[in-house]
């Protein structure tokens, strides 16, 4: 339980990154990036951590609990919005690539230049 | 059983069901099937996060990950569809 | 290269990142025994110095709001590039402006009326609930982005439920455009007042009320919340929105190709 997160965490980026290897549809590929970035939010949460810790909202405890930490729940926070229009912003681009070529297999798609 | 253990159990499975998401997200190759698993793995994550003492990240991630995300995808997918 | 040896490359790499990974992790105090000093030392301090109870939303705006505006504006970008990257492609034009013209046009099942009663059932509630957490920030787990993607949804509901001719008529562009740069430009409109007045940049002026966790207290993190709330949704409307006006130019294009 030391370092299990961890270890879950080294997966999915290994899991996302063959996925994006071996893919051979740009949306399936953009699908895996997204995998990849939420290993981060995974990674973030579990550095910050603390056993026997609460959510760090002093609304109605005590006003110094034993709380995790909250500077990482911040980051991951706007990650997580801000992930999603950087992934519309890629998706249209797919869209736009299929709309000029007309095919969206990132093997053939190489072969044009320009 | 201590409040520690509990937590420690609960903690070991959602990750283990999102390390297993995550494989099942990477292999899903149909374009209408993956819109569905990504948004079972967004809920999955926001579960995660919740049993990380994470509540403002859950909620982001619902709505975010669960919802919006799906929705862009398949908007996406139906304009590079073969025209039937 | 083949695919075989492109596999055999990554099998490679993937090996080096995850040796990488395993050490890293090894120098790590362990899960669970947090040591750093920032995030206790936030705990200790944020109640007298903001007088807000969501200390993630204090942290957010107002000991990080430098790097929230910068995601911020990330969001903004985004969204402003979508629609650059979406323009019209010569030779397609745009069909006839219409509603009623466009919905006709579109060759779909109707919805049916179960899928019609919830979703717009749905809609005043969801509209009400993301005004609601954009609003209070600083008390409970709530805040701008949350508040703003839950505002967004409330939209979608509404294109969810048929009424093509509604969710085009509640999208005026003008608005949505105003809306984004409201917001987007409000929160840097904030920080800019503290340097009028001779404060740092971002710096909390705003009174911060005497009850911790009321609405009155915390200052400018209410604004600031209520501000990135609105240009939060605003962007995602925009952003689903290009994708639809795509489906409907492809529509004419096809039916003239076929004719």
């Amino acid at each position: 339980m030391q370092v299990f997160p961890f270890l879950v965490v080294a997966w999915i980026v290994v899991v996302g990154l063959y996925g994006m290897v071996t893919s051979r549809d740009l949306i399936h590929q953009i699908i895996c990036l997204i995998v990849v970035q939420s290993s981060t939010y995974v990674l973030l949460l579990g550095v910050g951590y603390v056993t026997g810790g609460v959510a760090p909202y002093l609304f109605d405890i005590s006003p110094h609990p034993k709380a995790v930490d909250p500077v990482v729940q911040a980051l991951a926070l706007t990650d997580v919005v801000v992930e999603a229009a950087v992934t519309a912003l890629l998706l249209s681009f797919a869209v736009q690539a299929y709309k000029r070529f007309g095919t969206l297999d990132p093997h053939d798609l190489a072969e044009f230049k320009g | 059983m201590t409040p520690n253990a509990v937590m420690d159990i609960l903690q070991v499975t959602v990750l283990v069901l999102v390390a297993a998401g995550a494989t099942v997200v990477v292999r899903t190759r149909d374009r209408i099937r993956l819109v569905l698993v990504l948004s079972a793995y967004g809920m999955l994550l926001a579960v995660l996060f919740f049993v990380f003492q994470a509540p403002d990240v859950t909620l982001s991630e619902l709505a975010v990950g669960a919802i919006a995300l799906p929705l862009i995808l398949l908007l996406a997918i139906a304009k590079v569809r073969k025209p039937q | 290269m083949t695919s075989r040896q492109r596999l055999w490359l990554f099998a490679l790499g993937a090996a080096g990142l995850v040796a990488c990974y395993l050490w890293a992790f090894a120098g790590l105090p362990g899960f669970g025994h947090y040591p750093g000093p920032y995030g206790p030392e936030i705990m200790r301090h944020v109640l007298a110095q903001t007088n807000a109870t969501g200390v993630v939303s204090a942290v957010n705006f107002e000991y990080r709001g430098f790097d929230t505006l910068g995601e911020e504006f990330i969001l903004f970008t985004a969204a402003a590039g979508m629609s650059v990257v979406l323009r019209r492609l010569r030779g397609e034009r745009e069909e006839d402006s219409s509603p009623a013209a466009d919905a006709a046009n579109r060759q779909i099942p109707a919805t049916s009326a179960a899928v019609r009663v919830v979703t717009l059932l749905m809609v005043g509630p969801t509209a009400v609930i993301g005004w609601w957490l954009a609003t209070h920030a600083q008390t409970n787990p709530s805040g701008g982005f949350q508040g703003g993607v839950i505002l967004a949804t409330a939209f979608f509901l509404v294109y969810l439920s048929g009424e093509f001719i509604v969710f085009r008529r509640l999208r005026p562009d003008t608005v949505l455009d105003a809306s984004e740069a409201i917001g987007a430009g409000g929160f840097a409109a904030v920080g800019v007042t503290a340097v009028a007045m001779s404060l740092p940049y971002l710096y909390n002026y705003l009174p911060l009320g005497t009850i911790p966790g009321a609405i009155s207290s915390g200052g400018t993190i209410a604004l600031i919340s209520f501000l990135v709330g609105i240009e939060v949704a605003a962007a995602f409307v925009l952003i689903i929105g290009e994708l639809l006006d795509q489906t409907l130019l492809r529509r004419e294009a096809r039916s003239e190709g076929s004719s």
